[in-house]
């Protein structure tokens, strides 16, 4: 037993007494649990990465065999490289700092014992998934995170709306994850094995480059990963989750169950790279997903769905990433996400918190003064979300584009859409921020956020910004990246293009020198914002496409047609038994003349029979 | 001659059966009916088959019949049943099932009284019957008595004073 | 081979009549006393039926079969009376067409 095993344990022990303690713990102690376990559990992932990274050996933890059946006995077991290490420390340090976060932000909540519940349930779940050695164990992990999403998504349950938001976001998360599922079935039949060094050893031998095989199972597990990472086209649960509290979506709508997806592409990347079919779809699954939630970015003014736009968006960067093949820089581009959204989740957590719930950025403004660390942490997570110079978004955001870039044929176009998306992303990010801190001030906040707030965002303002020269124990993971003498007035343009979206920004909405109004008034662009504003019409086209029908089948087969057969079949037994009765007189002469009648026909039938 | 009985026999038989069935009064009903089995023996008598005519005297017209007029009686206790048992002394509910008993008697002198003792038929005598029995009909005798035993305990069961059940008052 | 000097024929009518006379009895009298007789009647005419074919082969089967009769006859009644008792003390009547408890 040693302390890899405590990492997920603390966590599940803490979650499993405060669900056990039905909400009888007293505030103080639930929230010394809540944050005392992940913390411990941070120390533990620290601990274990200071070794690491002394030593740099592959870890490999078995606790026993989960369960065995014919050839197929899956362990559960622990499998620690430096990716695993990677988003251990992401998870467990990221998730302290919005743990202690928590306490305050929840104080008052009159649920608080079930919220660090759920919370600790994720965290354990998520670190599961992360550390898991086999795809089965890893699912398992999946679907608890899916568990605690949904969940937490509905915290607030007395509010119907909550409950819709949370339904939806499992139920279209739950798609991806039938893929998932189909997809480990294709592994397992065809590769014997779930375990994932084994199994990727074994698709290298058994399977060519371009096969039909590897193309199904990678595109199966890529819906997974759509699912999970809020990607085109499964991605319209994301906005909605928003209706959990702030932190949550801090978590586990920013910095790491979303990009789980990510993380599984980037596992299994051996059996992707069999399949250069699915990993295109990949680089333009990530591109699309990208400048559509950018977009819609721009017309939001809801503060959480900006940033949830924004966060599909940037996880669209790592599937570009991904999909260019340089599995680094996407797990590079998670990490810097991870701490810059979670950062600006936070930061926007604060204003709500202090301005009565108020979400709307319109009736917010002049913070800046108000609420100078807030404001402060917005900027450096705006600046890092735009990927400004020298801001650890910038390290990340820049390899993608290069990466981008030095693909074959299809590289420019994905580099010239990222740049778009980049440009947009300037300008969403930085529209936020001048309309809620800057300009005259029209709600007054009523407190300021206590130290249990500040510091996770003041450590994560410092992570923001110096995140990019963290240097990712990554090597050996990943195949190395070929590369490719980039043209330097390709770098100057993704460093410049951020710039422009800021400068475009401060001429819309601060300067005043670009009229939004004047570009709002031709019919077509109201139209289009509008169209930007619903999400380009995702959840109308899923409606109709899906969700009518369905309801449309479910209303018509809600009685039963069916049915209708044995219960005809019923009713007319029964009209059959009611007319049978009036024969059940209980009269014993009528029995006896109904038998001699009987014996008469029968006597007759026999005579005419005879020869 | 023997024909003759025989047809006077059948005869009696069947008016006795028909009067039986079609009286309103239980007892006399009973009375014809015994003098319809006592019919039926003598036709038995001159079929060859005296062991089944005395086993059709005894324990039908015998037992049986004797099993009904307990039933009877022990339906009509009192008073009134008791004045209607001074009726049935009356003549003429007796004249006619005494008369037809009496011309079966006669019969049976008659047949008894000739020298050859003939029946219209070949006998069969109750040796062969018994050895029939017990030889390839044992199976039948064991479920006869079986049937017997099951009869013995069903009349115990039903006869005992009241049967309480549930729902009854 | 005829053993009878009576045409078989005639007592088997006889027979047949009897059993018609018991069934009618069985089907039109109210009273069970009576239906219990009718049944007597019926069952005798049987082993009429048998002896005289026993008779006519000169076997000694249609002997026993009048035994294996008189013994149904004997349980049947006994069995049979009981009920009556019961009836007459459930229903305070002989009245089959009003003991009818067992009606759908």
């Amino acid at each position: 037993m040693n302390s890899i095993v405590l990492i997920p344990l603390l966590p599940l022990l803490s979650a499993a007494v405060l669900i056990l303690s039905t909400g009888k713990m007293p505030r103080t102690v639930a929230s010394l649990m809540g944050a005392g376990s992940i913390g411990l559990s941070a120390l533990c992932v620290a601990l274990l990465a200071s070794s690491f990274l002394a030593d740099g050996e592959i870890r490999e933890l078995t606790l026993w065999t989960w369960m065995s059946i014919g050839d197929f006995s899956p362990r559960i077991a622990f499998y620690i490289d430096g990716l695993t290490i990677v988003m251990m420390s992401v998870i467990t340090g990221i998730g302290f700092l919005i743990h202690l976060y928590s306490i305050e932000f929840m104080w008052d909540d009159e649920s608080l014992c079930r919220y660090f519940a759920y919370m600790n349930l994720f965290v354990a779940a998520m670190l599961l998934l992360v550390m898991a050695d086999n795809l089965l164990l890893l699912y398992l992990g999946w679907e608890g995170v899916g568990l605690c999403s949904y969940l937490l998504v509905g915290f607030w349950y007395r509010d119907p709306d909550n409950g819709a938001a949370a339904r939806k976001a499992f139920i279209v998360t739950r798609i991806g994850d039938t893929a998932m599922a189909l997809g480990l079935f294709l592994l397992l039949t065809e590769l014997g094995t779930l375990d994932i060094q084994p199994l990727m050893v074994a698709a290298n031998t058994q399977w060519q480059t371009g096969d039909t095989l590897p193309v199904l199972a990678t595109a199966l597990l890529l819906g997974g990963a759509v699912g999970k990472s809020a990607q085109l086209p499964l991605h319209t649960w994301l906005p909605d989750a928003m209706a959990g509290p702030t932190p949550v979506s801090a978590l586990i709508h920013a910095a790491t169950m979303v990009t789980a997806g990510v993380y599984l592409i980037a596992r299994t990347y051996g059996l992707f790279l069999l399949a250069p079919a699915t990993l295109e779809a990949v680089a333009w699954i990530g591109l699309a997903t990208l400048l559509i939630a950018a977009f819609a970015a721009l017309a939001q003014n809801d503060i959480k769905r900006i940033l949830a736009y924004s966060t599909i968006s940037q996880i669209g960067y790592m599937f570009l990433a991904l999909g260019v093949g340089a599995f680094a820089s996407g797990i590079f581009h998670l990490v810097t996400h991870a701490f810059f959204k979670a950062l600006l989740f936070l930061a926007a957590g604060a204003v709500i918190h202090c301005l009565h719930h108020e979400h709307n950025i319109f009736r917010m403004g002049g913070l800046r003064s108000r609420l100078p660390v807030v404001f402060a942490s917005f900027v450096i997570g705006s600046a890092a979300l735009a990927a400004l110079p020298f801001t650890s978004g910038f390290y990340s955001k820049d390899a993608i584009l290069l990466a981008a870039w030095s693909l074959q044929d299809i590289g420019p176009w994905l580099w010239a859409g990222g740049l778009l998306g980049a440009l947009l992303t300037g300008i969403y990010s930085f529209r936020l921020v001048f309309i809620v801190f800057f300009g005259e001030a029209r709600t007054e906040p009523d407190r300021q956020p206590g130290w249990k707030m500040a510091g996770p965002l003041i450590l994560l303002c410092v992570l923001s910004i110096v995140g990019g020269w963290i240097a990712l124990p990554l090597a050996g993971v990943f195949p190395a990246a070929e590369s490719h003498p980039v043209n330097h007035s390709v770098e100057w343009i993704s460093i410049g293009v951020p710039l422009l979206g800021l400068l475009l920004a401060y001429l819309m909405f601060l300067g005043g020198q670009i009229s939004v109004d004047k570009l709002l008034s031709a019919p077509m662009a109201r139209r289009l914002v509008d169209f930007w504003f619903s999400g380009w019409r995702f959840d109308q086209l899923y409606d109709l496409l899906w969700v009518k029908p369905y309801k449309a089948i479910a209303h018509w087969w809600r009685n039963e047609p069916v049915d209708a057969l044995y219960n005809g079949i019923v009713a007319a037994s029964q009209w059959g038994h009611r007319r049978l009765l009036i024969l059940q007189n209980g009269e014993l002469r009528w029995y006896a003349t109904i038998m001699v009648l009987g014996l008469v026909l029968l006597l007759a039938v026999m005579l005419r029979n005879a020869p | 001659m023997i024909v003759v009985l025989f047809y006077i026999a059948a005869v009696i038989a069947l008016a006795a059966t028909v009067a039986a069935l079609t009286r309103t009064n239980a007892t006399h009903a009973l009375i014809y009916l015994i003098v319809s089995l006592l019919a039926v023996a003598v036709m038995f008598f001159l079929m060859g088959a005296p062991f089944a005519a005395a086993l059709e005297v005894v324990i039908y017209a015998g037992a049986i019949m004797v099993l009904f007029v307990f039933v009877i009686m022990m339906l009509n206790l009192g008073a009134a049943g008791e004045a209607r048992e001074r009726q049935w002394l009356a003549g003429r509910s007796w004249f006619v099932p005494g008369s037809m008993a009496a011309l079966l008697l006669l019969e049976m002198l008659l047949v008894l009284g000739d020298a050859h003792g003939v029946t219209s038929g070949t006998a069969v005598s109750p040796k062969v019957v018994g050895m029939t029995l017990f030889g390839p009909y044992l199976l039948a005798v064991e479920i006869a008595s079986m049937l017997l035993l099951s009869g013995l305990v069903g009349a115990y069961h039903l006869g005992r004073r009241f049967i309480v059940r549930r729902g009854d008052h | 081979m005829d053993g009878l000097m009576v045409p078989m024929e005639h007592v088997l009518v006889v027979a047949g009549l009897l059993f018609t006379c018991g069934l009618f009895g069985l089907m039109l009298r109210r009273n069970i006393i009576f239906m219990l007789m009718s049944l007597e009647v019926m069952l005798n005419s049987a082993a009429l039926a048998f002896v005289t074919a026993g008779a006519h082969w000169a076997q000694a089967d249609g002997q026993v079969m009048f035994m294996l009769i008189l013994t149904v006859a004997a349980a049947e009644v006994a069995v049979g009376l009981g009920l009556v008792l019961q009836i007459q003390r459930r229903f305070k009547t002989l009245d089959m067409d009003r003991a009818n408890r067992l009606r759908g």
